[in-house]
């Protein structure tokens, strides 16, 4: 019998639709699979009982010929879901002990289309992060290994990362607020999409910035994006700013055919100091597309120099707006008080306690670019910034582009540890070519197309027009299927 | 722009996040250089230019004002460090 932790969603919703296999077979060799993998920490809170009896339920279902796509399709939870009754602590130690009393919108659909949950699965605290180096839990680890160093998974969906490429589980949720789904399928060889601002729900997703952040899949190839994205996404009464417009069937509109499509090339993704693999990688891809039919097309984003450092005054501001709910009153930590402390020492201690260090500096980032004097000389003009950086993209869209390629990340996955040293802005700049793309709300999506000299992956990304994911999707295919990237990390764990 | 300490202690202070003395100096290094990367922004040209508040054009969605839920004293108390009589339970505020 194959390893069905192997399958992809498609495989396994096609076998499972045919009687082949079992979700409870297929489920319980994930939970083997992850019982044998404590050592990339990507699990971190398992739910096997919920697991089971989901897969049971999944199964009566599909006996009674009720059979949507995911149902019965194990899948690996993001922590920063809320969960109801499953520990769901944003990997921070502020909210340890947090058990949700209501499940997340994206949960909810994901449940209602019979997906089983695996258990919660590993990121830096609070989505802050690029590396899982964060996260209260200790690191993820990476399942590709190139020597005795253990490498980022990347971050901030490292553990979601982690578990799809080690067949963990057959897809996972994640999360992306600067790159936090593309960062890490890039570093870790699978596939991520973060979608247009609006079509997946944010509630019951914990904040970090409400503007930037969007929920979406990562899965083992385009495939399952397509099919995953579209039962995670719709309309959400309870999001104030979630879409009220159709959900295609995005697995339809891989065609594979991109012949006629218009692909932008810019220029300002052309980094100083940009590795020769990096650079060749995104020739190959550009090759790829022209050859399959595609316009090539050399167009110009003028302000995505400014993109990061106008990210890292909205986000630091949105999230400390969003963390001021952590005041040890409501759930999670609370600092014992010493005699004759008052509410501010209470405030102030289980602050200091439950936050860690990269979470309290973009906190105290935020409180300064908001406060009084300094308003508008940060905040306001970043935001200014961020309309011209979305108008650079409205200007080529304008002009006929369909797509725009870029490479995901700026290296290859880096060693755990290895950036401990480094201020924190050098970890900063993993996620200068995916934060353009949250600050424009547009979608994007990272594909492994290659390896370095040393054999790990590569991600090239790909952005798309504001709710054209389906196109989007198909562009991807047709750059996953000419990359034939098929390479998986050896089994060392 | 330079953070000196004393204004690292003001912003901990209005964080609400306890920075001891001896944190104070490497915190407002830190500061200055993530503040010194922002700077950036100044070279950008954006005058005429509103700034954004919001990425998609839609009107933010509106429901009727009417009651929607409700009841549920004890779920949201489950989580709290401290509930007592049906209330969040916090140290004293008022002599």
């Amino acid at each position: 019998m194959t390893d069905l932790t192997k399958l992809t969603i498609a495989a396994a919703r096609d076998s499972l639709r045919k009687g082949d296999i079992t979700s409870a077979d297929l489920t319980q060799a994930c939970l083997t699979a992850i019982d044998a993998a404590d050592a990339l920490n990507a699990f971190v809170h398992k739910t096997p009982d919920v697991a089971k009896s989901q897969a049971e339920a999944a199964d009566q279902r599909l006996k009674a010929g009720d059979t949507p796509d995911l149902c019965g399709i194990p899948l690996g939870i993001k922590d920063l879901f809320c969960t109801k009754g499953v520990p769901s602590q944003a990997a921070s130690r502020i909210l340890e002990g947090f058990k949700p009393e209501y499940e997340s919108t994206v949960t909810t659909q994901l449940f209602d289309a019979g997906a089983v949950m695996l258990g919660k699965l590993n990121m830096d605290e609070f989505a802050m992060g690029s590396s899982n180096e964060t996260s209260v839990y200790g690191d993820a680890v990476n399942p590709w290994k190139v020597d005795d160093r253990k490498l980022t998974p990347g971050g901030s969906s490292g553990g979601s990362a982690a578990a799809v490429a080690a067949d963990l589980c057959l897809g996972a949720t994640g999360t992306d607020t600067g790159g936090s789904i593309r960062q890490p399928a890039a570093f870790t060889g699978i596939t991520g999409i973060k979608p247009t601002y609006g079509r997946v729900s944010r509630w019951g997703v914990v904040a970090f910035a409400s503007s930037l952040d969007q929920a979406g899949p990562m899965t083992k190839d385009v495939r399952d994006s397509a099919i995953m994205l579209r039962a995670m996404a719709g309309f959400d009464a309870k999001d104030s700013t979630s879409a009220n417009i159709p959900v295609p069937d995005f697995e339809a509109a891989l065609t594979g055919d991109i012949r006629g499509k218009v692909i932008g090339i810019p220029k300002e993704y052309r980094m100083d100091g940009m590795p020769a693999e990096i650079e060749q990688l995104w020739e190959d891809g550009t090759a790829m597309l022209r050859d399959a039919g595609a316009e090539i097309r050399d167009i110009s984003l003028p302000h995505t120099k400014y993109a990061l450092p106008a990210y890292y005054v909205i986000a630091p501001a949105e999230a400390s707006s969003n963390l001021a709910r952590y005041d040890g009153v409501r759930f999670g930590h609370r600092a014992k008080l010493a005699q004759g402390e008052g509410i501010t020492e209470m405030y102030e201690k289980t602050r200091a306690e439950g936050f860690g260090p990269e979470v309290q500096r973009r906190v105290m980032v935020g409180t300064y670019v908001l406060s009084a004097g300094f308003y508008d000389a940060y905040y306001n003009r970043a935001r200014k910034v961020r309309a011209l950086i979305k108008r650079d993209f409205d200007h080529v869209f304008a002009d006929g582009v369909d797509a725009i390629l870029t490479p995901a990340t700026p290296s290859a996955a880096f060693g755990l540890g290895e950036m401990a040293d480094a201020d924190p802005i050098k970890m900063y700049l993993n996620d200068v070519f995916t934060v353009t793309v949250n600050l424009a709300g547009l979608p994007g999506i990272s594909v492994p197309a290659g390896r370095d000299a040393s054999g790990l992956p590569l991600g090239l990304q790909l952005i798309g027009r504001p709710w054209e994911e389906g196109d989007l999707l198909n562009v991807a295919y047709s750059l996953e299927r000419a990359a034939g990237f098929v390479a998986k990390p050896d089994r060392w764990w | 722009m330079a953070i000196d300490i004393d204004t690292a202690r003001r912003v901990a202070k209005l964080a609400r996040i306890k920075v001891e003395d001896a944190a104070l100096p490497a915190l407002a290094q830190e500061f200055s250089a993530i503040l010194g990367f922002i700077e950036q922004l100044n070279e950008v040209d954006v005058e005429g230019i509103e700034p954004m508040t919001s990425v998609t054009p839609q009107r933010l969605y509106r429901r009727e004002d009417v009651v929607t839920d409700g009841n549920q004293q004890a779920k949201v108390l489950a989580n709290a460090p401290d509930a007592r009589e049906g209330f969040f339970a916090v140290p004293k505020v008022v002599e």
